[in-house]
């Protein structure tokens, strides 16, 4: 994955001055995996959004005459041990799954970034407290916490998404943190200072748009996690409750008949895959934009 | 050597008091009535006293919190609700099995990461360095529960090769316990190989482009004792004590693993007592996860700082 380092610096030579920002998506565009996984994202958010207009069919309604049914023009993924069809509660099911991985990424955000920030800005007794916790919370092993949680929550895809985004917090708090800590001692951030302005101010106008890139990078690689995990949870029974689809709970269901129905087993888990590494490869590209020496 | 010991002892009080804090706020979460819900269906006062009094859940929270970590620092951990059995005892008992099956994971990890590592490091930018990126994000990409259930369909359903779940133990018939924990140990190191052959990838290249590998490459060394001799040694430091932290996520990943193969382990034991609401079983498995995990993060450090020498002073 090269193919971009060469041309991406002739244009930094020859290009007239444009911003680190624009550089950053000529150089993200360049690159093939990075844009296949947005497409596929992309295809994914517009198969969640419009579900109700390409399912076809209603992704709860069980049939007891097409229970376990083959793939076929009907049903193109084939039906489930109750007769619903596969391929409508894979495009429902894709509702859960982003949802789950936007939200708790989100969750995660809204809590970590303005605690790392306030402990890389201010330091001292503040900044012990929330690094200690934060190492308390990474102690945990991430699945075994979040299972912990989802249960002590109750099971729901709401109280699901809590669990991930809680698990997930602690990743940021440390990323900002450190970030903070390496742009704090630098000559714009002494100037914003030395001019007059309040700390709040130095840190959301001066700091946190510079240390943006780290945080997409690292928010498009949680998203990823966040969904094998929310996936994870649905196939404990700790997630998306049935009759409401989900591709987590859906393999759970399948591993019940991979003898009669394999393809119950199949779709969800193409799904799951195609899902999370189109976020892998979109958080690796924007790393490789953003940081482009030679990988 | 022993400053550096103590500091970083020290540094654990904080992080445990946390950490125990985490775990006793678990059961606040709880909607309603704790007492009530621990009991779970059997809705006898008895019982519900019982729980009122073991938890004391009449005293203010400080006071419960006390009670517990006294008990807990004393290897008391409550009871199991469903079985009546004490904690520590079931964790004991899981504990093994799943020790066994992070270690074969883990040497599948490392033997798979390490390789392809170097094998990519060395050959960069050839087909193999382009296979090694292409299975490291896949394996980081792959759902283990499903590469999990597609084992069993291929080499269990499809082939007939090997159970499709259950647990031998070791001392009682070894090659049956090997074939009833080789495909659990399989899907659950491959995700640990990927992150392994990521990371040992980037730290030969960065060793490959030193200056005493060209030092090393000056002096006429072969290539081979320059990349296994020189290059190698260096590369392989921070990634052994990666490898250290691989094996908590292993113990993590243990949890969807045991579920899917029915490998009565760790992750079998928290997830089981989910359903059965045996809530200080719960408690019991997340504390005794997070101290494993501690313990190896404190071994890794303890293994970077003897092996670097520059480190130790």
């Amino acid at each position: 994955m090269t193919d971009v380092a060469l041309p991406a610096l002739a244009d930094e030579v020859a290009g007239p001055a444009i911003s680190p920002a624009r550089r950053a998506l000529r150089r993200l565009v360049r690159r093939r995996g990075a844009m296949f996984g947005l497409a596929v994202i992309l295809l994914f958010a517009a198969l969640a959004i419009f579900a109700p207009l390409l399912a076809m069919q209603d992704p709860t309604a069980q049939s007891w005459t097409a229970v376990r049914k083959a793939p076929s023009a009907l049903h193109l993924f084939g039906t489930d041990d109750v007769g619903r069809d596969i391929f409508a509660r894979i495009i429902f099911g894709a509702r859960a799954s982003l949802l789950a991985g936007l939200i708790s990424v989100a969750i995660a955000l809204a809590i970590g970034v303005p605690l790392g920030l306030v402990a890389g800005y201010v330091g001292g007794f503040l900044d012990s407290v929330i690094s200690r916790m934060t190492d308390a919370m990474l102690a945990i092993p991430f699945l075994i916490l979040a299972v912990a949680l989802a249960a002590f929550l109750g099971p729901s895809l709401r109280n699901a998404m809590i669990a991930i985004g809680v698990t997930t917090t602690p990743i940021f708090v440390r990323l900002t943190r450190g970030q903070v800590m390496a742009v704090k001692t630098e000559d714009y951030v002494e100037a914003a200072r030395a001019v007059g302005n309040p700390p709040w101010r130095v840190v959301l106008v001066h700091i946190l748009p510079n240390i943006l890139p780290p945080l997409l990078v690292q928010a498009s690689l949680s998203i990823a996690a966040a969904i094998i995990a929310e996936a994870a949870l649905s196939f404990l029974g700790l997630g998306q409750q049935p009759p409401a689809p989900s591709w987590g709970s859906m393999l759970n269901a399948a591993q019940r008949f991979l003898v009669s129905a394999p393809w119950m087993a199949i779709w969800p888990g193409v799904a799951i895959f195609l899902t999370v590494l189109s976020f892998n490869l979109l958080g690796d590209g924007l790393r490789d934009a953003f940081d482009p020496r030679e990988r | 050597m022993l400053s550096f010991l103590t500091r970083r002892l020290l540094q654990l009080v904080p992080t445990l008091f946390f950490v125990s804090l985490i775990i006793f706020s678990l059961q606040q979460l709880l909607p309603g009535d704790p007492a009530l819900v621990m009991a779970g269906e059997e809705r006898d006062p008895e019982v519900i006293e019982q729980i009122r009094k073991q938890y004391r859940l009449d005293q203010p929270l400080p006071v419960q919190y006390v009670y517990w970590v006294k008990g807990v620092v004393s290897g008391d951990l409550g009871e199991s609700m469903r079985i009546k059995v004490k904690v520590l005892d079931l964790v004991t008992e899981k504990f093994p099995v799943t020790l066994q099956l992070a270690m074969m994971a883990m040497l599948i990890a490392l033997s798979i990461g390490i390789t392809a590592g170097v094998l990519a490091a060395v050959l960069k930018d050839s087909i193999w360095d382009y296979a090694a990126n292409v299975f490291a994000l896949w394996g980081r990409s792959t759902p283990t529960f499903w590469l999990g259930i597609m084992m069993i369909f291929l080499f269990s359903v499809e082939l007939g090769w090997l159970p499709a779940s259950g647990y031998v133990r070791a001392a009682d018939d070894f090659w049956g316990s090997m074939a009833s924990t080789i495909m659990p140990a399989f899907v659950l190191g491959n995700v640990g190989a990927a992150v392994l052959m990521r990371h040992t990838r980037g730290a030969m290249l960065d060793a490959l482009n030193s200056d005493y590998v060209r030092t090393a490459r000056a002096k006429g060394l072969f290539e081979r004792t320059v990349v296994l001799k020189h290059a190698m040694r260096n590369a392989l430091t921070p990634v052994i004590t990666l490898g250290a932290l691989e094996l908590g996520e292993l113990l993590s990943g243990a949890v969807l693993t045991e579920q899917i193969f029915s490998i009565p382990g760790f992750g079998k034991l928290i997830v089981d007592s989910v359903f059965n609401r045996d809530y200080a079983v719960v408690q019991g498995v997340v504390l005794v996860t997070a101290t494993v995990y501690i313990m190896l993060n404190l071994l890794a450090d303890v293994a970077y700082v003897l092996v670097n020498p520059r480190l130790r002073s």
